[in-house]
Formats: structure tokens, C-alpha cells, sequence
């Protein structure tokens, strides 16, 4: 109280200017743009209550809408959340600042294993540090995709790739995600062929594989596919682990009877990293670095793991990871499934114009 | 009267006059800059915008920030400037008539767009022609309720349909539960659910401009051709739609224009197949970053919808020369 009493009194003696001064250097704030639904709240107010920095959080819900942010410039964000292909472009085109190593002490609790696989795109890791790490595989409806195939669960990805066994699932419905740099890689996997490869050829093969499908494919879409899967709507989904254990968790809590599990087939899946990095032209450095050296303490990151159901790239985090998480292969595979896990390099323009208008052509039929 | 007092008097009147037009100067002048107004908003909102979209089609792409080549700028002085306006080229709207891909996309979104205009004028003329006849007293809050819709989000609405479409949706349910059909309708992911979701979205927009012409027409006219010997569905057609014409007009143009773009509707209700405009548009921008060739999309589109627009224009031009 005294204090208070001191510090009003003297403040009220100092001149406006002077005042607003000390006003905005006490308040020290942090600009985050994040996937939606994709923190634990209280990892922010603990942030502010230990740090005294203010956080205003805002989020997204795709890489294309944080890309066209970032590169009309100007975005007001001091961290962003994109995904490593998106990332590596972006850092091509000047998008983002080096990371200052020296303020980031936390970062010996990473991961080698997801550091040397993100180094592919981001070299050295220099401009950003794994937020949550996943897979692209199969959701799926276990009931009814027992009902449809007669099998207890989906361990392949011919359950979807073979067009008799989709035909089956089709009338209960089956979404694909609306992206083509998942999933055509994921299609030439598959094949047996290089799943990086951007060979006309191997994309003719792809459109052959994918337009056998179409007919028992509902629909291609990259967000529906959870709000179908929790409900019982469809049967099976190509999609992102997160958005499937989001669906999971979804129809556990409706309790309608509703059973969604996600699997990561045996032939192997494409992995994807959501990194965050700090904008060329964020103003407040210091506190993003504050806030990137907090989350990567191992308690806050696995409170970060515990409550998104994903994995993350902190190795130092797992102790305190909750068992049924990590021990869930789906999440973090086993070795002999993490060796066929591969990822995949963004397309040059030219190859990404082929591809856009081959996933058409697959998508629209023209 | 002498000379003087005759002076005096016309040197009073010239006075009076020559304030009068300065009065009249003035009110000229504020009267233009009324006029000013709606001009200087279409120049910064519609002009400024465009002229900018035309620059980014005329562009290439690059991998930059913004990710298009050349940034015009006076950096290097005037001759940079032209420099760099040397650099812009057609290139991007000689690719759109390379790939047939986007004249179908334009074919297939007018059609649509033909079509749900058609039938939002369907459902929308009986609603606002009972709404023009109902008593005066109630017409406020029927009006109110077109309107009501809006208190809510679009996208929320549209995602409503989705609960209302789906298989196992209610609708299916209630027709199952009537008897009426016996197997679930597959409506979600068709262009039958895109037509649905635009005639719900944009019915208001037709209604309105419906009602206002409806309201203000003169009823003893009917009465008139009842006398005469016209049937009533006769004197619907020779006087009740002609004097409507230009509200049918106008709810049309409301309701095709933002149509032919429209982009949430066939996402969240339309099926894959469906190949619109917008989408194209989106993909060029977004899964290709290619700012260029997609305002180069967004350029020919605005030129397709100016052909309706300046219809639209003439007609009423015509309209306003019958009154006369």
C-alpha cells in the first residue's frame, strides 16, 4: 500500500509526457498467432503471472491465410505458428528474423530427432523452434468401418487406395483432405515411388491411383472432416492427427456412440511440424524470445502435449508426458514406424502449378 | 423622379441581383460538391482498388515479399519507375485462355448464378407481393422479419444447412419418419445444395427491392382492368409484373452479382466437383501464390459482371424516360 501511495504521489508530480513514457515501457506485450484450439490457457497466464509480459493471442485456421498475412507485410505479430513447408518458403522470401540462440537456454531440452528432420527446411534451425509434430494417416469410424470391411481395425493404406475396399466405405462416407502437397506425396508413397518426386509421370500415375477413387470420395476438404468424424457423419478421413484426435476426443464427449480412432499405416505417412518464428518486422523481439524460451521448459511443454494430444520436439518434456499419450503409437510411433515416416520438400512454382492443376482435375474432374 | 432616384433604384436592384448570384454561385458549388461525394468514394473503394489489382495481373510472380515483381516505387527516380513499368506484361491473361480450366469455371459459376437468381426471384416475387398486400399496419413487422436473418452470421446459417442437409440430417429424418421416402436423400454436396443455401442466403436481397416497387404500385389499376373484363391472372401479367420491373431488375442484379463470386457456399454445401469462380480464384491466390494470374482472374471477372450491371443501367434509364 505504501508503495502504491509513493509511486501515485510521484507519479502525479512527473510531467504526462514523461508518465506515458514509463507507461509504455512497463507494458511489455507479445503478439502470438497460433493454430486455433491449440494451447492450454493457462500456459498464457502462467507466461504473463511469471513474466509480467502481456500476450494477446489471435488464431488461425490454414497455412494460406497466415502466408498471405505475412507476405502483404506489416502482419503486427512477434510469433507465428506455420507448418515446416509453408515455413521453409517463407523464410525464402525474407518473411522472418534469425533466432538470438544466446536468449534461448531452453533450447538443449529439444529433440535431435525432430531438430535434424526439420533441418531439411529450416538449416540449422536458425529461424524456428517445433511447436507440435504430427502425421498425416487415416481416421476413421471404428464401427462402422467393421460393418463395411469386416475388420477390427485399419492398419493399411489399402483400406483406402484399393477402390473395392473404398467402394465399400463410400456409402457411409469417406473426406479427403483438400491438399495436395499431402496428399499426393502420401499417394506416390504408396505407388512405391519417391514420394518427393515431381516427375510428370509419377503425377499421371498419382491422378490414375486418385481418380479410380473419386466416385466413392465425398468430398475433399481440409476442417469438415472433424465435425463429420465426431459425429458419426462419415467413415473414414485422410487427415492430420491432430484434427482426428480432435474429432476422438469430440465423440468421447458426445457419448452418442460414436468411436473414432487414428492410425499411421504400416506402408508409412508424410510428418509435418508446426514451427514458431518471430516476423522480420515484429517489434517486440525480447518477448517473443521470452515466451519461445518458456514454452520449451520440459513442464510447459508437456502440459502444452497433454492438452492437444499431439507430440511435440522437446525431449525433455516426455517424463511428464501422460502415459496414455506417450505410449499411444499414433502419436509418437515406435521406431520401426518412425523409420517410415517421410517428409516432403515445398514444389518450385512451376512443379506447384502442375500440382494445384492436377489435384483439380482429380477434385473437379476437369 | 428625377434621373438620380431612377439610378438609385436600378443600382439597388443590380445590387440585389449580384448578391443572388453569388447566392446562387455558392449553392452551385455546394451542390457539386454533394455530387463529389459518391464520386470520391467510388474513385478510393472501387477505382484505387482496381487499379492496383489490374497493376499486381500485369505482374509476375516472385518469391518475395509481396510476392509479385515489380513493386512499383520512386526509389529510383522516375526512370526506375518506368523501369519497372517497362517489366509488366499480358503474359498472365494470355495463360487464362491457354488452360480451359478457367473459361469453365466462368461458364459453370454464370450458370449457377443464372440459375439460383432464377429461382430466388421464384420464391422471392409471392413473398414480397403478400407482403405489399398485407395491411399496413403489419407490413413494418414483415419487413422486420425478412430482415431478421441478418441478426445472425452468415457463415453460421450456412453451416446450419449442413445439420439440416446431411444424410442423417433432419430433414431426411423428418421425410423418413413421414414415410415419404425411404432411403436418405443425398442433397449435402450437390449443386441442388448450393442452390438451396444461395436462394436462402439472398433471398432478403431480392425480396426488398421487390416490395418497394410492389408497395408503391397504384392497386386501383387492378380494379380498373377487373372492370375491363381481365382475368386476374391477365392483369398480373399486363400490370403488376410490368410496373414491378424494375424491382425485379434490381433484386436480380443483388442477388446474381455477389452469386457469380460467391465462394463460402459451394465450400461449406457444394461438392468437390463443383467448379466456380471463386475457388478458382482462391487456389490461384492461395495453394499457388500466384497474386498475378488470380487478379488477372479477378479482373476478367469484374468485366463479367459489368456487362449486367450496365443492362441493368440502361434499362432504368429507360424506365425513368417512360415516366416522363
Amino acid at each position: 500500500m505504501i508503495h502504491k501511495a509513493l509511486w501515485l504521489s510521484a507519479a502525479s508530480a512527473a510531467l504526462a509526457a514523461a508518465l506515458t513514457v514509463s507507461a509504455q515501457a512497463q507494458e511489455r506485450v507479445v503478439n502470438i498467432y497460433n493454430w486455433s484450439d491449440y494451447i492450454d490457457e493457462s500456459i498464457i497466464t502462467d507466461f504473463t503471472k511469471e513474466t509480467g509480459i502481456k500476450v494477446v493471442y489471435d488464431v488461425f485456421d490454414s497455412n494460406e491465410i497466415l502466408e498471405t498475412k505475412l507476405l502483404a507485410g506489416g502482419s503486427g505479430y512477434d510469433i507465428v505458428v506455420p507448418t515446416h513447408n509453408f515455413l521453409v518458403r517463407q523464410i525464402e522470401a525474407g518473411v522472418y528474423q534469425k533466432l538470438d540462440k544466446s536468449k534461448l537456454p531452453n533450447l538443449s531440452n529439444m529433440w535431435d530427432v525432430v531438430n535434424d528432420r526439420v533441418a531439411k527446411f529450416d538449416p540449422d534451425n536458425a529461424y524456428s523452434v517445433n511447436w507440435m509434430w504430427g502425421t498425416v494417416g487415416i481416421g476413421y469410424n471404428v464401427d462402422k468401418v467393421k460393418a463395411a470391411l469386416g475388420i477390427d481395425k485399419v492398419d493399411s493404406w489399402e483400406v483406402f487406395y484399393k477402390p473395392e475396399n473404398l467402394a465399400k466405405l463410400a456409402g457411409c462416407g469417406v473426406y479427403v483432405l483438400d491438399s495436395p502437397s499431402d496428399i499426393i506425396p502420401t499417394t506416390l508413397n504408396y505407388l512405391g515411388l519417391n514420394p518427393e518426386s515431381t516427375s510428370t509421370e509419377d503425377f499421371a500415375k498419382v491422378e490414375e491411383t486418385l481418380l479410380a477413387l473419386r466416385p466413392h470420395i465425398r468430398k475433399f476438404h481440409s476442417s469438415e472432416y472433424i465435425n463429420a468424424l465426431a459425429n458419426g457423419d462419415i467413415c473414414l478421413a485422410v487427415g492430420w492427427s491432430g484434427d482426428v484426435f480432435q474429432a476422438r476426443d469430440r465423440a468421447a464427449e458426445a457419448d452418442q456412440g460414436v468411436v473414432v480412432d487414428y492410425v499411421i499405416p504400416k506402408e508409412g505417412a508424410e510428418m509435418w511440424f508446426d514451427q514458431m518464428a518471430i516476423p522480420a518486422d515484429a517489434k517486440n523481439v525480447d518477448e517473443a524470445h521470452e515466451f519461445l524460451n518458456y514454452i520449451m521448459k520440459p513442464e510447459v511443454a508437456a502440459k502444452a502435449t497433454n492438452y492437444v494430444y499431439f507430440a511435440n520436439g522437446n525431449k525433455a518434456s516426455q517424463e511428464f508426458i501422460e502415459k496414455e499419450i506417450i505410449e499411444d503409437p499414433a502419436i509418437y510411433p515406435d521406431e520401426a514406424t518412425a523409420q517410415k515416416l517421410f517428409t516432403v520438400s515445398p514444389y518450385d512454382p512451376k512443379t506447384q502449378r502442375v500440382v494445384t492443376r492436377t489435384w483439380t482435375k482429380i477434385v473437379t474432374g476437369q | 423622379m428625377s434621373e438620380a432616384v431612377i439610378d438609385r433604384e436600378n443600382g439597388a436592384v443590380a445590387a440585389a441581383q449580384g448578391r443572388s448570384l453569388a447566392g446562387r454561385a455558392v449553392a452551385a458549388v455546394v451542390s457539386r460538391l454533394v455530387i463529389l461525394v459518391p464520386y470520391l468514394w467510388l474513385l478510393f473503394f472501387f477505382l484505387a482498388p482496381f487499379v492496383i489489382v489490374f497493376k499486381i495481373s500485369l505482374s509476375q510472380t516472385a518469391i518475395a515479399m509481396p510476392p509479385y515483381d515489380p513493386v512499383l516505387s520512386l526509389a529510383d527516380g522516375v526512370s526506375g519507375l518506368l523501369e519497372q513499368l517497362r517489366q509488366l506484361s499480358i503474359d498472365n491473361y494470355v495463360w487464362l485462355t491457354e488452360d480451359a480450366l478457367y473459361f469453365n469455371a466462368y461458364v459453370s459459376s454464370v450458370v449457377i448464378a443464372a440459375i439460383s437468381t432464377f429461382l430466388t426471384l421464384l420464391v422471392g416475387y409471392p413473398i414480397a407481393y403478400g407482403m405489399a398486400r398485407a395491411p399496413a399496419s403489419l407490413r413494418p413487422m414483415l419487413l422486420m422479419l425478412v430482415i431478421l436473418p441478418f441478426w445472425t452470421s452468415f457463415l453460421i446459417r450456412v453451416y446450419a444447412w449442413i445439420g439440416i442437409l446431411k444424410p442423417e440430417g433432419l430433414l431426411n429424418q423428418f421425410l423418413m419418419a413421414l414415410n415419404i421416402i425411404d432411403e436418405p436423400l443425398i442433397i449435402l454436396n450437390t449443386h441442388t445444395a448450393i442452390f438451396i443455401g444461395i436462394v436462402y442466403s439472398y433471398l432478403p436481397f431480392m425480396i426488398l427491392p421487390l416490395y418497394s416497387s410492389l408497395e408503391k404500385m397504384d392497386y386501383s389499376l387492378i380494379e380498373a382492368a377487373k372492370d375491363l373484363g381481365c382475368t386476374p391472372n391477365g392483369a398480373f401479367w399486363k400490370i403488376t409484373f410490368p410496373l414491378s420491373l424494375p424491382g425485379v431488375i434490381a433484386g436480380c442484379m443483388l442477388v446474381f452479382i455477389p452469386a457469380v463470386g460467391e465462394f463460402v457456399i459451394p465450400d461449406l454445401l457444394g461438392g468437390s466437383q463443383t467448379l466456380m469462380i471463386g475457388k478458382t480464384l482462391w487456389n490461384e491466390f492461395f495453394a499457388n501464390r500466384d497474386w498475378p494470374v488470380s487478379s488477372a482472374v479477378a479482373v476478367i471477372l469484374l468485366l463479367i459482371l459489368i456487362v449486367p450491371i450496365m443492362i441493368f443501367q440502361s434499362a432504368q434509364a429507360r424506365a425513368q424516360e417512360q415516366e416522363r
